[in-house]
């Protein structure tokens, strides 16, 4: 049997408020291919730390809104896409350091680290004034090789 | 999310419930400084067997915690950590900074 599943996308306003909600999104989203606890937390974990970027550095004018958008590639692999039209970031290889962070003291500078843990492949992309996209794949194990 | 203390023989805890996210990290971070100055215990448990989501929200929460522990010549471990979180906090490396356990403390 074919299982369809169309790409889906979701447009939020970038308010921490709505962290909470990407994340039950992304966990519905990826529930189609029934993921372990393990994985689904995972997801849920990348999909908050990219969110909360967007809402942190994207609009520091207030504002704004935070794009995610969701598919399955192949039959096993889900692509999840978060986009922001923001002012971007100047060194993205600086900003995925350990540690660095241009945030307030509630935040810790390892988003990145854990979006690289978490995830079969990550990928930024940003320019100044323009926004930033962040495109992160999972790969969920199929029950019979658990 | 709550953060609630408690007087323990040697210390205090520490008890986290909810989800530790960026939108709940300010508050939390705030409310556990101050109770942390209010008691000045010289051992701190952290005990987050409520916690239903952290993200790295959380690892700022504890270097704050492990700072101002230093400064009053204290301790901080971690306990009950469920999984969601212990793998944000291993993955990390924080393991290697805090002890961190999926355990209650042995009294």
């Amino acid at each position: 049997m074919r299982v369809l599943s169309p790409k889906t996308k979701l447009e939020l306003p970038a308010a921490s408020i709505n962290e909470g909600f990407a994340r039950v999104f992304a966990a519905a989203y990826a529930a189609r291919l029934d993921p372990t606890m393990e994985e689904l937390a995972d997801i849920k974990t990348v999909i908050s730390e990219a969110v909360t970027n967007a809402i942190v550095h994207a609009y520091p004018q207030g504002g704004g809104t935070v794009y995610i958008s969701a598919r399955v590639i192949g039959s096993d692999t889900l692509e999840f896409v978060i986009r922001d039209k923001g002012k971007g970031i100047g060194n993205v290889e600086q900003a995925m350091e350990p540690m660095f962070t241009t945030g307030g003291e509630e935040r810790s500078g390892m988003g990145f680290t854990i979006m690289q843990s978490f995830t079969d492949r990550l990928t930024v992309w940003s320019r100044e004034g323009k926004g930033t996209k962040v495109t992160m794949t999972k790969r969920i194990r199929k029950p019979a090789h658990r | 999310m709550t953060v609630e203390y408690t007087s323990l023989a040697a210390g205090g805890m520490l008890t986290l419930a909810g989800e530790l996210d960026h939108h709940a990290a300010a508050a939390a971070i705030r409310r556990s400084e101050r109770l942390l100055d209010e008691h000045q215990p010289g051992a701190l448990v952290l005990d987050l067997a409520g916690l239903s989501f952290m993200d790295s929200s959380g690892i700022a929460l504890l270097l704050k915690l492990k700072k101002r522990m230093q400064m009053i010549g204290g301790t901080l471990e971690v306990q009950n950590t469920p999984p969601q979180a212990y793998r944000v906090l291993v993955g990390a490396g924080i393991d290697r900074l805090i002890p961190i356990s999926k355990r209650r403390k042995e009294a």
